[in-house]
């Protein structure tokens, strides 16, 4: 089936779309604007500007679903800066209203649980304010109609999420982390405008709409170029191999951070782009195909990664990398693997940041510890978060009837028909997350006791548990409910199309029941580790492999020798170049033009009788002039 | 036939802009033989404002009833597309200017006396005004709104003098820098009347060529007349010095910045903008309309005059170290780009978008350079306005709002988008690239580029300096002036990013261009 046609709308709900972005980004600039004055209300303006937006995104979806089916996408005018240079509209459809519902949904739960968890620190208006900039432009990037608006929120989420990393910028780690995440980013940023770029030069505009109905006409070579670079962008934001070196260091950032942005959101920004840009994948195979690879290489290094980190934040780093990882892979495959893609990526934004907030309490409760070598027995101390928490992990690695047991399986069977090697892969990552899961549930609930002396744990306030409570909630049910009868890919298919034959659930594949085998294989391996057997204080030295995942797969080693040292070399010869060479030039270009105006200021003598002479020689040598030209 | 004068006709209706601004002119000079001194003021601000709207609104209504195909007044006076607009554009501008002159620090009360002396003791003590200043104002926006309409070059010289001869007595009538005041209308006034010889003297050369001074007529006896093609080229090239020169062009750009520097700031403001504004509408009626068949030689002159201009300017503003100075070189570098926009003609869909983007340019920088005049009267200490650069050093750290929206009215004259100034210099650049004159806008680009480095050097002055210990104080505006920044401000905001009304209002009014 065939996306279809954008219809253009006004009115309702929909119509007033553009209300989504502008409430955020006028808390953000209230409480930027507005400096102390807005501490003692700030954190509360935050809420309810993302409650309102959330709102204006739950009204706009009941408006979408009155509509029929083939005529859910409508395009909202805003803005015409100049006809045929720039127009901004947005897009309302079924995917972009489900990402919508997600980021202010989700969104709001982690403004509230932000409340509790910032509440002693000092930059609480600051920190929401900053919360609320980046949903606004999170919600522009979904919603836009054409790349240039796209590319505005994705550069706000970037800044965003810079802002963030490093809000604690007293620590040095979080603000060199923040610029790695900047950098980081940058590089596929670059490959995401190259991408726009050529895209202009090849259709001449960058409305999605106009694109994608001449995509086609496109030549496959320039298909290809296009996807692979709208892919280094995704790359960047959703931290895939091989730009996936910042995400683990991001965690520096405060705990709600990780979860909105880290977790559920912005790192999926890089699924939202590959899927919205399906009519030019379509076109271009080989694309498609590194997609998969680069998808199946995440999962699987970021499934690795988890299995060695001991802290709980990069642990679930290394769980995001790879669950993003399988939503890339499904995405890789076109229209049939979509539906799961998205499925997944919104399941997984409800367990994740379950899990996120979850560790959040945990650090909250542990006086920001954050080694699980040091945690242990807490779940009889904070049944709430433990409880909730457990849902998450069931979600993750899933446990039949929970989230990810639909989405996760949903995507690994669709990847097995069309790709078998793929498809094992998968599977073998989804058993690897069995391990690495489990693992960090017995580190920090099960066991015995490893406090610090000074720790006395306790359950967080209720601002902090009923935002968890909620997103279990989701981590439980809302699996089944967008899977079963296909009710999400139906959803989907006038914004993404869907194939031909709408797959259905098998509940005992052979591909779903080997997973399940091979998860249960990891979990129970973890608790023989980790559960039943004593946990060290000090991580053990471990084998090489131990190492080799330790240090996030020598990432960061390997950027350091191929990219950072060169580059450190070409920035000195450049410094040398332009101290030398440009420096000498501009300065020169600059100082002579300088010069010439000192010297041509003395023609300006004040004097009224030089002034008519210039007069008339400027006037004898314009008739000259004109008798020359004129006689030519 | 023989010996007999058939009355003219005159369509009253279409000249009413003007008769209403000429007549509250003439109503002007009653008031100030008849009305008691005390009560001129009151008198003057409204008539004058009300005038100049009255003015506007008819011109909008002739505009909306139609725009007439041929010429007015036995073929005198051409009220059409452009013309209407122009029009519109000099009464807004001069409204605004208005209302910034209404403030009376500005002006001398007594011109004569010398600073300092016993007279001068006696004009204050009687609170002498020279309310003169709004009848002259309102001969010099008739005169503004002939020149650009004025289809026969008799006419159209009448109009540059009565459109000049005010200007250069508003110019002398400063209250502080008296002398220096003095001096900047006495240099006008020379180089004015100097100019103005050229301009006639080209008028007549045309007339022994063609034998008539209707334009129209002229433009048909380009192509029927042989043998006298010399008088034709200096004659053109005489009214083009007499042209350039008001729109201070280079080489003929030196008087502008002591005039600009030493007039009222007001009066400065309603040169920097209306005068332009009428003289770029003279000069392409004369150019396109009389002399439009000779394209092919006019067009290389204004490309060297066009470089040359836009090169003096920027590059003389680098070293100004005088507000208004720096303002007048700008303005004299926005007269090259503006010149960019009169070369790019050719089809007559080319000379369309050329003519609407002209269009556009004058009304955005119209604007911008009548806020900028404002916030300049606002900087004062004790010696009256405060120019020199240094001075308004750190202001930003002072008066955080009005260097705020000062830095906006320079970033508008840089050319930075969402400024009203990125798409006048867009529509004209652009023109010129479609007309084949794309080296002349990599000069306008380069030139552009050195502009920007002085418009941000203010910037930078104004929020990276320390402020002086001894600075200039920001004055409470009065609420004329308020509103002129605000309203100047608004128009610079609106016009750069809601462009398309007021570009598709151009491209309307130079659908027809100029009728013959």
């Amino acid at each position: 089936m065939e996306p279809a046609e954008i219809i253009q709308h006004s009115g309702g709900a929909i119509g007033a779309a553009w209300l989504m972005i502008a409430l955020p980004l006028v808390g953000a600039a209230i409480l930027l604007l507005g400096g102390r004055r807005t501490d003692r209300f700030g954190h509360l303006l935050g809420v309810l500007m993302a409650v309102a937006s959330f709102a204006v995104a739950a009204l706009s979806f009941v408006q979408l679903l009155g509509l029929a089916p083939g005529e859910r996408r409508r395009g909202i005018e805003l803005y015409d800066f100049v006809p045929g240079l720039a127009k901004v509209g947005l897009l309302v459809d079924p995917l972009s209203i489900s990402f919508c519902l997600l980021i202010t949904g989700v969104g709001s739960l982690i403004h509230i649980y932000s409340i509790g968890y910032m509440a002693h620190d000092p930059n609480r208006r600051r920190f929401f304010a900053y919360l609320n900039l980046f949903v606004a432009a999170m919600l522009l990037l979904v919603l836009a109609d054409n790349y240039v608006a796209l590319f505005v929120g994705w550069e706000g989420v970037g800044l965003a999420s810079y802002l963030l990393i490093g809000f604690w910028q007293h620590k040095p780690s979080a603000a060199t982390a923040a610029k790695k995440a900047f950098i980081v980013n940058r590089v596929g940023d670059f490959g995401l405008l190259i991408g726009l770029f050529t895209i202009f030069a090849t259709f001449h505009t960058l409305a999605f709409n106009d694109v994608f109905a001449n995509a086609s006409k496109a030549s496959s070579g320039t298909l290809t170029a296009i996807g692979l670079l709208l892919l280094v962008g995704a790359c960047g934001k959703s931290a895939q191999l091989p730009l996936q070196s910042w995400l683990l260091d991001a965690m520096e950032g405060p705990t709600p951070v990780s979860a909105l942005i880290h977790a559920a959101t912005m790192v999926t920004a890089g699924v939202y782009l590959i899927v919205r840009s399906g009519p030019i994948y379509q076109g271009a195979e080989t694309a498609q195909l590194v997609v998969t690879i680069v998808g199946v290489a995440t999962l699987l290094a970021g499934a690795i990664i988890g299995t060695a980190k001991d802290d709980i934040k990069k642990a679930l780093a290394g769980s995001t990398m790879s669950q993003i990882g399988y939503m890339v892979l499904a995405a890789g495959i076109g229209p049939a693997g979509y539906a799961f893609a998205i499925a997944h990526l919104i399941t997984h934004g409800f367990f994740k940041a379950d899990m996120f907030l979850g560790a959040g309490s945990v650090m909250h409760a542990m006086n920001d510890e954050v080694d699980m070598r040091k945690y242990g027995a807490l779940r009889k101390v904070m049944p709430v978060t433990f409880a909730t928490f457990a849902i998450g992990y069931l979600a993750i690695i899933g446990f039949p009837l929970l989230s990810g047991y639909f989405t996760k399986d949903g995507i690994i069977e669709t990847v097995m028909e069309h790709n078998a090697v793929l498809g094992w892969l998968a599977v073998l990552g989804a058993g690897i997350t069995g391990f690495y899961m489990s693992r960090l549930v017995f580190m920090t609930f099960f066991g015995a006791k490893r406090w610090e002396p000074t720790a006395h744990p306790h359950e967080s306030p209720a601002v902090m548990t009923w935002p968890l409570v909620i997103l279990s909630v989701g981590a439980i049910g809302l699996g089944a409910f967008l899977v079963l009868g296909n009710r999400f890919m139906t959803f989907l298919a006038p914004a993404v199309g869907a194939p031909e034959e709408m797959p259905s659930f098998h509940p005992f594949s052979l591909t779903g029941l080997a997973t399940l085998a091979l998860v249960a294989v990891g979990a129970v391996f973890a608790w023989f580790r980790y559960g039943a057997a004593e946990v060290p204080a000090v991580a053990p030295r471990g084998s090489f492999l131990t190492t080799f995942a330790r240090r996030d797969l020598y990432g960061d080693a390997l950027n350091e020798a191929l990219f950072m040292r060169p580059g450190q070399w070409l920035t000195r010869l450049a410094v040398f170049f332009d101290n030398r060479g440009v420096d000498g030039l501009v300065n020169g270009l600059a100082a002579g033009i300088g010069g010439t105006s000192g010297r041509l200021r003395r023609i300006q003598t004040g004097f009224v009788r030089s002034y008519a002479l210039s007069i008339f020689l400027g006037a004898a040598i314009l008739a000259g002039a004109w008798l020359v030209v004129g006689n030519l | 036939m023989n010996g007999t004068i058939e009355a003219p006709t005159i369509e009253y209706a279409l000249l009413a802009p003007m008769l209403v601004v000429f007549g509250a002119a003439i109503v002007g000079v009653l008031v100030e033989a008849f009305a008691p001194r005390y009560l001129r003021s009151a008198i003057h601000l409204p008539l004058t404002l009300l005038s100049l709207a009255g003015a506007f609104a008819l011109a909008v209504w002739q505009a909306l009833k139609g725009v007439p195909t041929k010429p007015a007044a036995m073929g005198a006076v051409a009220v059409d597309g452009p013309a209407l607009f122009i029009w519109g554009t000099i009464l807004v501008l001069a409204f605004v200017s208005v209302l910034l002159i209404k403030d009376e620090e500005h002006f001398v009360g007594s011109a004569a006396a010398l600073p300092g002396s016993a007279e001068e003791e006696q004009s204050l003590v009687e609170r002498a005004a020279h309310t003169e200043v709004y009848p002259l104002l309102l001969f010099a926006v008739g005169g503004m709104l002939l020149f650009p309409a004025a289809n026969d070059l008799l006419v159209a010289f009448v109009a540059l003098e009565v459109m000049s001869l005010p200007l250069y007595l508003l110019c002398g009538l400063a209250r502080r820098r008296r002398l220096l005041s003095q001096e900047a209308a006495v240099k006008y006034f020379l180089l004015g009347a100097f100019s103005s010889a050229f301009f006639l003297y080209g008028t007549a050369l045309l007339y022994g060529y063609a034998g008539s001074v209707d334009l129209a007529k002229i433009n048909l006896a380009l192509g029927s007349v042989g043998g006298q093609d010399t008088l034709l080229y200096i004659g053109a090239a005489m009214l083009g010095v007499g042209l350039l020169f008001k729109i201070g062009a280079a080489p003929f750009q030196a008087w502008k910045p002591d005039v600009y520097q030493g007039s009222p700031t007001p009066i400065t403001a309603l040169m920097a903008s209306g005068t332009l504004v009428a003289a770029f509408g003279a000069l392409l009626r004369v150019f396109w309309v009389g002399l439009g068949g000779l394209d092919w030689d006019w067009r290389p002159v204004f490309y060297g005059v066009a470089i040359l201009t836009m090169v003096v300017g920027a590059i003389l503003a680098i070293t100004q170290t005088d507000i208004k100075r720096m303002l007048a070189y700008s303005s004299i570098a926005h007269g090259g780009f503006l010149l960019v926009g009169v070369i790019a003609t050719g089809s007559a869909a080319q000379n369309t978008a050329a003519l609407s983007g002209l269009l556009f340019y004058l009304v955005a920088y119209g604007f911008t350079t009548v806020g900028a005049f404002a916030v300049v009267t606002m900087v004062r200490d004790a010696g009256g306005e405060a120019w020199h650069l240094s001075r308004w050093a750190g202001l930003g750290k002072r008066s955080p709002l009005l260097a705020g929206t000062f830095a906006f009215f320079l970033l508008a004259f840089a050319g930075i988008p969402l400024t009203s100034g990125f798409f006048g210099k867009y529509a004209v650049f652009q023109a010129a690239v479609s007309g084949g004159a794309l080296p002349l806008v990599i000069v306008g680009v380069v030139a552009s580029a050195v502009a920007a480095f002085f418009y941000v050097r203010v910037i930078v002055l104004m929020f990276f300096s320390d402020p002086a210990a001894d600075g200039p104080s920001v004055v409470l505006p009065s609420r004329g002036t308020a509103a002129v920044v605000g309203i100047a401000a608004l128009a610079t905001v609106v016009l750069g990013v809601f462009p398309q009304p007021l570009l598709d209002l151009a491209h309307s009014a130079a659908q027809s261009l100029f009728v013959r």
